[in-house]
């Protein structure tokens, strides 16, 4: 089968299925006016952008071929990072001084927290050749110490409005996340289809030895995707600490794979070199809708990780039977 | 052929066998009739079809058309697993051996002997291993890891694993491609007590002075086709290396006298140090030289150093190697492979599907790779710009494929090898080291390479060719260098060089 066709049939797929459930759910008699209205839309779509942030960074670093389970580690350290500058700014004792952080301030320090952890990560995977499981599972646990230790276990909270506007806010009636969200989604779809590092991204993920001897700055590469990667997840933190008006220390515990789950859904293939954004968009409304269905239904939330668990079985098993054509 | 053997003694039997992968044919119409207590050698040359055949033989692969008879029955095997259980036991080229496992776990592994309680019964297991080890009279032990043993020892536990299945028929694929001189007689002994026990034997292989030794009789095989088969005693060596190649090389190929220009490329003492033994080399103390519009062949046997060369010259083991490279007049050291493309230095490498392509993207997003910024319009890629760019290739290369938006892995060999090609000359290179470029193609798919390989020294290219085949080197290349273990053995032009001057400068000296 020509490679188009297969991306349209897995991208249709994956449609398909996301129709079908709000179909579905639609003609459920019990819940199908809540379910339709406008208000349980965006709050789906709200619901889903934290976890859209993350598997945004997520589908670079599994298409180079890798993987990155510090994600959720990372969320809340850019999390308490933020909040805990913007409300008690940060006292330097060497110098005698106390800075104090406006919100854009806050925000920025958040973002380049993330991505510096991420660019850790990818410095760690390319000078010691570490496999990027075990690099980022050392971040995983580094990170949420971290964390632990800038906070002393307790949450940072009362953050005020300002701050709060970018998880609760609305703008031409959209929710501030979901506006953050989808420009991420255009500009990385962008970023993977019409620039040289979303190709070389491919090429490595595809075949890294041949990325190699066709010139390809390997290194480079690995260490600017886990930086991106890092960073949305630092954009990702703030977002659920702006909404919650609170950094807690044990915030995105096993978000890891949850993004992991939206990207597999999505059809990008975990050994590298094939998906696409586009699809893990559709992995994460899948998953959002799914979610949001379940708890309208009334399912028990231990139900609802039986039913992840085998959506997530049944996504890979399809997409395996379409590659095998 | 047939002689008046009973066809009671046909063991097993395979007709009209068709079976093709994207972009290639790589079966047509092939049958082979195999006998019980006689080996029977397959012959061709790489990609004529031989593993392909053998692994739809034993149920690696279903064919796409086409009949196996075993025993006067027609079989359809499912997996390798329905095979062994007929009878049918294939030994690979790579072993498929567990290499922590013991000999006896090896032999047994997926029948292990249990005992009454349902565990494995070791003992048991190590006596019956011990007992086939004796009869193919290995003398290792049984209870050791197969990693310790070489690898002519590990081929003789794969034939007791055999052996312990009750097979009738076993496939040998290239069995004595790498062990010592020693290990092949073992082997060959083997083979006639097998013969004598009445075990069917196919066997593949390029050395054709084994044929005399062992096979009773052979068939050839070529571009997937079918070319015919002899008893053994019947044929001579040229009749089979006439029916194996078809036609000569020279007759299908003749090089366009070109009038070699200034110096491209210089190498003065290059060494490269031994990636695990301290003090030894893979290259040592080789110095050349190659001019605009000139191919320089290098030859050597497995292990000569000649990838290890290219890849030195390539930027590749920058911190392991040592010596003096100019480029066009310029005294350059390469420490990675972008400084030596920017140099105008570009190497095919010698695996195209492990080394030279990303199999899973299209045909021009591989020619566009190493000179992707060619493409880019205002910092952004141009779908449009690119197509047009691999396009070009594809139209002055003749690659075939039915659109440059086809992924490289749909490509046939050939056309692959194209594409690795298209994406060197985008970058406008002055060197071209190809490593066995024809490795592994078919023999239409050769000649267009070497075609092109012409055109390109006409324009004004310095090719370097690194090659195993002495035909193909003495047809190609206006000078010849040959290496053996690391070394620069001789220096040929074209008109000095024959099989066997060059022949004697690549066997090891020792």
């Amino acid at each position: 089968m020509n490679p188009k066709t297969r991306d349209l049939l897995v991208k249709f797929q994956s449609v398909a299925a996301l129709l079908l459930m709000i179909i579905a759910l639609s003609l459920t008699p019990q819940i199908s006016g809540t379910f339709l209205s406008q208000d349980n839309a965006l709050n789906v779509l709200r619901q889903i952008s934290v976890n859209l942030c993350l598997s945004i960074g997520m589908t670079l670093v599994i298409l180079s071929g890798g993987i990155d389970l510090s994600v959720g580690s990372v969320l809340a350290f850019s999390g308490v990072v933020a909040a805990g500058l913007l409300k008690n700014g940060i006292a330097i004792p060497a110098l005698d001084v106390a800075l104090q952080f406006t919100v854009l301030g806050a925000i920025i320090a958040g973002v380049v927290v993330g991505a510096f952890l991420g660019c850790f990560n990818g410095w760690v995977i390319t000078r010691f050749k570490l496999p990027p499981f075990v690099a980022t599972l050392g971040m995983l646990s580094i990170a949420r110490g971290l964390t632990q230790l800038w906070t002393q276990g307790f949450p940072i909270t009362g953050l005020g409005p300002q701050f709060g506007f970018i998880g609760t806010g609305h703008l031409l009636g959209l929710p501030m996340p979901v506006w953050i969200s989808a420009i991420l989604v255009l500009i990385f779809v962008i970023v993977t289809r019409k620039t040289r590092l979303g190709r070389y991204l491919y090429a490595i993920g595809g075949n890294e030895r041949a990325a190699l001897l066709s010139g390809l700055n390997l290194n480079g590469v690995k260490i600017m995707i886990y930086s991106l990667g890092g960073m949305l997840a630092g954009i990702a933190g703030l977002l659920l600490t702006s909404r919650l008006d609170s950094a807690t220390p044990n915030a995105g515990i096993g978000y890891e794979l949850d993004s992991i789950a939206a990207v597999v859904i999505g059809g990008t293939s975990l050994s590298g070199g094939r998906g696409s954004v586009l699809g893990t968009v559709l992995g994460c409304l899948i998953i959002g809708v799914l979610n949001n269905g379940l708890v309208l239904l009334e399912v028990s939330p231990f139900w609802q990780q039986v039913i992840k668990g085998f959506v997530i079985l049944a996504a890979v098993a399809l997409d395996k039977m379409n590659a095998k054509e | 052929m047939n002689d008046a053997r009973p066809d009671s003694d046909v063991v097993l039997m395979a007709r009209g066998i068709c079976k093709s992968f994207p972009g290639v044919k790589a079966l047509d119409d092939v049958s082979l009739t195999v006998r019980r207590g006689r080996l029977h050698a397959l012959l061709g040359e790489n990609g004529a079809g031989k593993s392909t055949l053998m692994n739809i033989v034993a149920g690696v692969f279903p064919p796409d058309s086409g009949e196996i008879m075993l025993g006067g029955e027609q079989v359809a095997f499912r997996n390798t697993r329905e095979a062994s259980e007929a009878g049918i036991a294939m030994i690979f080229q790579e072993l498929n051996l567990i290499p922590h496992l013991s000999v006896a776990q090896n032999i047994f592994l997926g029948r292990e002997p249990l005992t009454r309680t349902g565990l494995i019964d070791d003992a048991r297991m190590i006596r019956e291993a011990a007992e086939w080890l004796r009869r193919l009279k290995l003398d290792v032990d049984p209870a050791g890891p197969v990693a310790s043993l070489r690898v002519g020892q590990q081929q003789v536990i794969e034939i007791a694993k055999a052996l312990s299945m009750q097979a009738r028929v076993i496939i040998m694929d290239e069995p004595t491609s790498a062990i010592t001189d020693q290990e092949v007689k073992v082997l060959h002994e083997l083979i006639h007590q097998l013969k004598a026990d009445g075990v069917a034997i196919i066997y593949i292989t390029h050395k054709l002075d084994e044929l005399p030794l062992i096979a009773d009789e052979f068939t050839v095989m070529r571009d997937g086709r079918y070319v015919g088969s002899h008893e053994t005693k019947t044929a001579t060596h040229d009749d089979i290396v006439r029916m194996m190649v078809g036609r000569d090389l020279s007759e299908m190929f003749s090089r366009t006298p070109t009038a070699p220009d200034e110096e491209v490329l210089r190498v003065e003492g290059l060494h490269l140090a031994h990636p695990e033994r301290a003090g030894d080399f893979s290259v040592r103390d080789v110095s050349f030289h190659l001019r605009r519009g000139e191919v320089l062949g290098i030859i050597g046997l497995m292990g000569a150093g000649r990838t290890e060369l290219l890849e030195v010259l390539f930027g590749l083991h920058p911190h392991r190697a040592r010596g003096t490279i100019v480029v066009d007049g310029e005294k350059s050291w390469f420490t990675t492979p972008r400084a030596a493309i920017d140099a105008g230095v570009v190497l095919a490498p010698e695996d195209r599907k492990r080394e030279g392509l990303v199999l899973s993207l299209s045909v021009a997003a591989n020619t566009s790779l190493a000179c992707l910024e060619q493409t880019e319009r205002m910092g952004f890629l141009d779908a449009a710009l690119e197509a047009k760019l691999a396009d070009g290739y594809v139209k002055r290369l003749r690659t075939k494929t039915p659109s440059v938006h086809q992924l490289a892995r749909n490509l046939s060999g050939g056309n692959q090898q194209k594409v690795v090609l298209a994406k060197w000359l985008a970058t406008r290179p002055k060197v071209l080291l190809l490593d066995e470029p024809t490795r592994g193609i078919d023999i239409n798919a050769k000649k267009e390479i070497y075609t092109l390989m012409d055109e390109l020294v006409a324009s004004g290219l310095g090719v370097v060719f690194v090659s195993s085949e002495l035909p193909e080197i003495l047809a190609i290349a206006d000078r010849i260098l040959v290496m053996s273990e690391g070394r620069k053995t001789a220096e040929f032009t074209r008109a000095e060089a024959n099989e066997e001057n060059v022949m004697r400068a690549a066997l090891p000296k020792n």
